[in-house]
């Protein structure tokens, strides 16, 4: 076992060495070996480390039981407090942040949330449903673009022009879902990555609507209205959410909302069903699930939820081009929900945090940021493939399956 | 059964699956109440008349009736909702899901949660070891037991008519045993049975009527005892 370990070890860093070489820079100024063992030296060092742990574990087996995984003994320890004091701990620690934080941080934190929208959005569609939908962001597109327009054209306020955005990212989420109903697996896949190339590509070209590659700005934020009384009488005034401390305790807000509504719609009937799709379509339908409108369902919930991650997107940046949804961004929110643990919402967290801050940190190494968001993923998926914290509900069947097995 | 009615009635139906022909004109009739089997080689079509009974497949031409009314234009969550219900061949439970949550899957179109409630126990007094098995995920049950959590599964919608696809497939026979005769306690619970079986023998013993099938079409109907009695299936399907 030890052999082996070690051998995977060798591989992986060769493999990621191999990922690294654009880094040492191939011009004489630039040459800069160092860079690169100093990156390598952080992957090796956790591979390494991994390596002792099992080593360790792996000792230890021969005697007593095998202890929990980590993760689950965390779990644990954590559950033992009641959960309304975890909850309630993450909660003031997410509010306080801004307080302490500075600007940077906060901009870097309300990208962290709206990803945290997308990824539990996509995990409608990936996770309880299955169907892989490569050209996600599109529905982000069709929120942003929806807002944008709305408001510069008619003038119509955030909230008002949120519903609007919501209808339009769920009829785009039809749009795109009923011709793919009969669709599985890879062809979903190419389908849907060609959908939301094509959305970009509409917003890029048609200049008279979008304004094409400049994309459009002067939107209004969002904003918030308190009753004033002046001398002329009683009026409703408007607040606009200019600073970022406000326009993140908005997307915390939002992003608490949908977190609430996954978690409801994860319990509910139509998210049994939506796993029943995924886990065994025929027999769903055999089952009396209507199969097509459930999927349907799943698209235009998902989109939805994209799209109020895009109005905000558009309102906070008071910008929007087509450029920001571009399929890099369908990919960053699929390994978010994958990364996460497929079906797991405080996974899924946690992974749009690790995700999003991640080239935050690494951003010194400027060019070969993608490089290193490239390696995490892989010593992630090397060493818990089954993403940061596993869906508790399918955890905690896994155990109780352990504790009984089928004796037959 | 002193006037038995005809719950279920197919009449020259078709179907195709792309370019494959695979049913040519199924006619057969199953009375409220028995056990109808339909038997056959691999590939003859039995599956594909269940799945085309149940709307999975659609039929290209001809009628099929249920209770009198014609559901061949139906989806299959319709044909459900009229009490038709199927354990499919092959055991598609949901892997990922528990015991409960599977049978759960199977009333899912019911909103009377008592009555619900009452099947399920009606479930666990038919297959006692699904009960023991509440809460492990489906997939890791043993295969005797995702066979009943199957038929369990479909007895969840209180169906009128059962089909079930080829219950023996891949079971021990001391288990294919106890799985005809838990067939046989729901027949007499009521419950209409269109049985498809590979394993002939079993099949036309627990039943009345019995199909012969080969290459999509029926070739025989009779009585299943006149049927164990016959010269060409005892060569063909019984090995005698």
């Amino acid at each position: 076992m030890v052999r082996q370990e070690l051998k995977k070890i060798v591989v992986y860093t060769f493999f990621l060495a191999i990922l690294f070489i654009p880094m040492l820079g191939f011009k004489t100024p630039s040459f800069q070996p160092g860079r690169v063992f100093k990156t390598l030296g952080v992957f090796v060092a956790i591979l390494i480390f991994n390596f002792i742990v099992k080593l360790i574990r792996s000792r230890r087996k021969a005697g007593e039981v095998q202890k929990t995984p980590l993760t689950e003994r965390a779990g644990a320890w954590i559950n033992q407090f009641p959960k309304i004091y975890t909850l309630g701990g993450l909660v003031v620690l997410a509010v306080v942040f801004p307080l302490v934080a500075d600007n940077y941080m906060i901009d870097v934190g309300i990208t962290c949330l709206i990803y945290v929208c997308l990824g539990l959005g996509l995990n409608i569609v990936v996770g309880l449903c299955g169907l892989l939908d490569l050209g996600y962001i599109a529905f982000y597109a069709v929120g942003a673009y929806s807002y944008s327009l709305l408001n510069l054209t008619f003038g119509v306020s955030f909230w008002a022009a949120l519903p609007i955005g919501i209808v339009l990212g769920m009829i785009v989420g039809c749009i795109i879902g009923y011709p793919t109903l009969k669709m599985r697996g890879d062809y979903l896949a190419i389908v849907t990555m060609g959908f939301g190339e094509i959305v970009r590509l509409v917003l890029n070209n048609w200049d008279s609507l979008t304004a094409g590659p400049n994309g459009l700005f002067g939107m209004q934020r969002p904003g918030l209205y308190y009753p004033s009384f002046e001398e002329s009488g009683f009026t409703w005034a408007t607040y606009y959410l200019k600073s970022l401390p406000a326009l993140y305790y908005f997307i915390f807000f939002i992003a608490i909302v949908v977190i609430i509504a996954v978690r409801r719609l994860d319990n509910s009937r139509i998210g049994r069903a939506w796993i029943a799709i995924r886990e065994d379509e025929v027999a769903a339908e055999l089952s009396g699930v209507p199969t097509t409108w459930i999927k349907l369902l799943a698209y235009a919930l998902g989109a939805a939820f994209a799209s109020v991650a895009g109005a905000f997107f558009a309102a906070k940046l008071s910008y929007t081009n087509p450029n920001f949804f571009l399929f890099m961004e369908s990919c960053i929110v699929l390994s978010i929900v994958v990364l996460g643990g497929i079906g797991s919402i405080p996974g899924i967290i946690m992974a749009a945090i690790a995700l999003i801050a991640a080239p935050e940190i690494f951003r010194q190494l400027e060019a070969y940021r993608m490089l290193a968001f490239g390696a995490i993923m892989t010593t992630m998926m090397i060493l818990k493939p089954e993403g940061l914290i596993p869906a508790s509900r399918r955890r905690h069947e896994l155990h109780e399956a352990d504790e009984k097995k089928p004796t037959e | 059964m002193t006037n038995p009615q005809p719950i279920l009635e197919l009449a020259d139906v078709h179907t195709y699956y792309g370019n494959i022909h695979a049913l040519k004109g199924i006619s057969c009739t199953i009375q409220q109440g028995e056990i109808a089997c339909l038997i056959g080689a691999n590939g003859a079509g039995k599956s594909t008349t269940l799945m085309t009974i149940f709307g999975v497949a659609q039929a290209s031409r001809g009628e099929i009736r249920f209770k009198g009314d014609p559901i061949q234009h139906l989806r299959p969550e319709q044909v459900a909702a009229r009490g038709v219900s199927q354990a499919p061949e092959g055991r598609q439970i949901f892997p990922r899901m528990s015991t409960m949550e599977n049978l759960e899957m199977g009333a899912f179109l019911r909103k009377d949660k008592v009555e619900v409630a009452n099947d399920l126990e009606r479930v666990f007094k038919l297959f006692p070891v699904l009960k023991d098995r509440m809460h492990q995920l489906g997939g890791t049950l043993s295969g005797g037991e995702q066979q009943m959590l199957a038929i369990g599964r479909a007895l969840m919608s209180r169906p009128q008519l059962l089909l079930l696809d080829e219950p023996s497939l891949g079971l021990a026979p001391k288990l294919v045993e106890r799985i005809f005769e838990t067939v046989l306690e729901i027949n007499k619970s009521g419950v209409t049975i269109f049985l498809v079986e590979q394993n002939a023998h079993m099949a036309l013993t627990i039943s009345s009527t019995g199909f012969v099938m080969e290459t999509g079409r029926i070739v025989l109907t009779d009585k299943a005892s006149a049927l164990l009695e016959n010269e060409q299936v005892k060569k063909a399907y019984l090995g005698e």
